[in-house]
């Protein structure tokens, strides 16, 4: 061992989250679920939660992701996270419960479950990846489809005659009495990641203090069915994407109702 | 601790009521359920019952969500049951399929009622090939056992528990609005668990342990194969080992009578009318319509003249008989889709089956 080096580097100042596997992942190059993981892993650390949470994993490119984060996890039926999340809660206050969701899962199959969890106030954490296509099918429209993005299945645009308009989530379940914290964020820049980790932590805090339900909303990508290079769907995320999806904290609550 | 609870006296309560004092006996702590006729007594009855013994009762936005909140809890570890009839039977279907392929245990009861689409109220037994065939996508099994008196909505629902977790599948209770709306009396049997309480597989947090992933979904190679032979491996066994049927008046019966629930019920009083005539008629009552009891089937129709299917439907088990024997020739059929059939209209068929193979009716004093 170099001891000059043990100077220069006296303590680890990067390594991989303790709840985060350590495997290759089968996520594209330039998709955003990695950071969205690693953020989700770092945060399970951050409040020792790796031994009493059980996750929820979507139907989607996430379906997976139980082989990367190193918890206890179900499987949900396309969009019925929120309804599997509920169950596991009610049967263990105790434990720490998050969903994990895709723009389709969340925002169109599931979109009676996302809304009713939040309003029965369900103490549980959604994560919810927003990269306006299904990508695990091969990049059909959802629900958040900007308009005049082209499709696998409007392939001449969306058009809001036809296909109506993206739906804003965050805004959306903000205006639900029961959500105790909504939020927006991106993770194209380094100052956008910090941002997202906070609003993460938030979310975590209030589940961990039963303040009610918390969802944060990330503007992903998806280079591939976006048929665009990773670089370019940053720019997409920090133009035109986060400019009809405004980033920021749509909801807070300081304490519960009902105490 | 209720009277029902200490099984020492007898109790009068509607079938479906007797569903719920059963599952609570068996430790059932978790029920969630969406209102439809004519099943509504039982989360009526959950709401005021579970709260108070520390147990947990919630009214879901639809029976698709319902049948995800089971999941969940089923997941975490918990003897979990919902209720419902037709049409949110049909909505609970993709969550069944899911609960088979993840192998979670539950129990789902189904007061059916008739027709397709929103149908009536009125009793039937059109969901027959919903419930025992797999109503869900994949090809899967579910036990599904078919309550005929107040006594057995109690009974087979605590046995319905057991089943679910012993093969870590989801059971299903198959009644109709006769059974579940009827008040009778039953003895509330002491629960004796034929199961083990413990879970090894349950989501609970990793402490201490590696984590556990609860799923259905297998990409490499042949784990799907792999996945799916071991399903059917979990409904050969229960073909094998948990067939329940009811032999009633079976002694020289020329004329067998099979029918399930309400229709067996009915058959019942029938057959007492027509022994009584002196026509050798009796009844083989599926208690599981899966698995059938196909071998008892076949074995009667080997020996009696003529075998009468009964059901509260146009013939959906009249297959499942005509599947477990060759004497096609011997089977008959008596069916109504959206009506109780009468002891009368019963008894008129056994005699006119009695005159076909040439039994002469005596009549008694």
């Amino acid at each position: 061992m170099n001891d000059k080096g043990k100077e220069t580097f006296p303590r680890e100042v990067f390594s991989r989250p303790r709840s985060l596997v350590d495997v290759r992942t089968h996520y594209c190059p330039g998709c955003h679920h990695g950071i969205a993981h690693r953020i989700l892993a770092e945060t399970i650390d951050r409040f020792d939660l790796r031994e009493k949470t059980v996750g929820v994993a979507p139907v989607g490119c996430a379906v997976l992701m139980y082989d990367y984060i190193d918890v206890d996890f179900a499987e949900a039926p396309h969009g019925r996270a929120p309804a599997v999340a509920t169950g596991v809660k009610r049967a263990h206050p105790d434990r720490f419960v998050f969903t994990y969701q895709g723009d389709g899962d969340l925002a169109a199959i599931g979109t009676s479950e996302i809304i009713h969890a939040a309003n029965r106030g369900e103490n549980i954490t959604v994560l919810f990846i927003n990269n306006t296509t299904y990508g695990m099918t091969g990049g059909q429209m959802a629900p958040t489809t900007m308009l005049g993005q082209k499709t696998a299945t409007s392939p001449y645009g969306r058009e809001f005659r036809n296909d109506g308009y993206p739906i804003r989530v965050a805004e959306l379940l903000a205006t639900i009495e029961g959500t105790a914290y909504s939020a927006r964020v991106a993770t194209s820049t380094p100052a956008q990641i910090r941002k997202a980790k906070e609003a993460v932590r938030k979310a975590f805090d209030m589940q961990i203090r039963e303040v009610g339900f918390s969802i944060v909303e990330f503007l992903s990508t998806c280079p591939t069915n976006w048929g665009m290079k990773p670089l370019d769907a940053q720019k997409r995320v920090l133009g035109e994407i986060s400019g009809y999806f405004p980033l920021g904290v749509y909801k807070e609550r300081i304490q519960a109702d009902f105490v | 601790m209720t009277r029902a609870a200490s099984g020492t006296s007898r109790e009068l309560m509607k079938g479906n009521e007797a569903i719920c004092v059963g599952a609570i006996a068996a430790g059932c702590r978790f029920y969630y359920g969406y209102p439809i006729t004519p099943q509504n007594d039982i989360p009526e009855y959950m709401a005021a019952h579970l709260p108070p013994i520390g147990g947990m009762f919630l009214q879901a936005e639809s029976e698709v969500a319902t049948i995800n909140f089971l999941l969940g809890t089923s997941a975490a570890g918990k003897r979990v049951m919902t209720s419902s009839s037709g049409p949110g039977i049909s909505l609970m279907q993709e969550g069944l399929s899911y609960m088979a392929g993840h192998e979670l245990p539950a129990v789902i009861v189904n007061i059916s009622r008739s027709g397709p689409g929103l149908g009536g109220i009125a009793p039937s037994q059109g969901d027959y090939f919903q419930a025992v065939k797999g109503g869900g996508h994949g090809g899967y099994r579910m036990p599904v056992l078919a309550p005929h008196s107040v006594q057995e909505m109690y009974s087979l629902t605590m046995r319905a528990f057991d089943l679910s977790d012993k093969y870590r599948n989801p059971a299903m209770i198959l009644g109709d609005a006769v059974i579940g709306q009827m008040k009778e009396p039953f003895v509330p049997t002491p629960y004796l668990p034929t199961v083990s309480a413990e879970k090894p597989w349950a989501l609970t947090g990793c402490a201490g342990r590696e984590r556990r992933i609860v799923k259905s979904l297998y990409l490499k190679d042949d784990e799907i194969e792999v996945h799916n032979w071991k399903l059917h491996r979990k409904y050969t066994t229960m073909q094998e080992e948990e067939v329940l049927c009811e032999s009633y008046c079976m002694d020289g019966a020329r004329v067998v009578i099979v029918s399930f629930g309400t229709a067996a019920r009915i058959s019942k009083t029938a057959i007492q009318v027509a022994r009584g005539e002196g026509i050798p008629v009796g009844m083989l009552r599926p208690v599981t319509l899966f698995p059938f009891p196909s071998r008892e089937v076949n074995e009667a129709a080997g020996v009696a003249d003529a075998i009468l299917v009964i059901e509260m439907n146009t013939g959906q088990m009249l297959e499942d008989v005509r599947m477990s024997t060759r004497h096609h020739d011997k089977i008959r059929f008596l069916g109504k889709p959206c009506a109780i059939p009468t002891p009368e209209e019963i008894l008129q068929e056994i005699r006119r089956l009695a005159g076909e193979i040439g039994v002469q009716p005596v009549r008694m004093r």
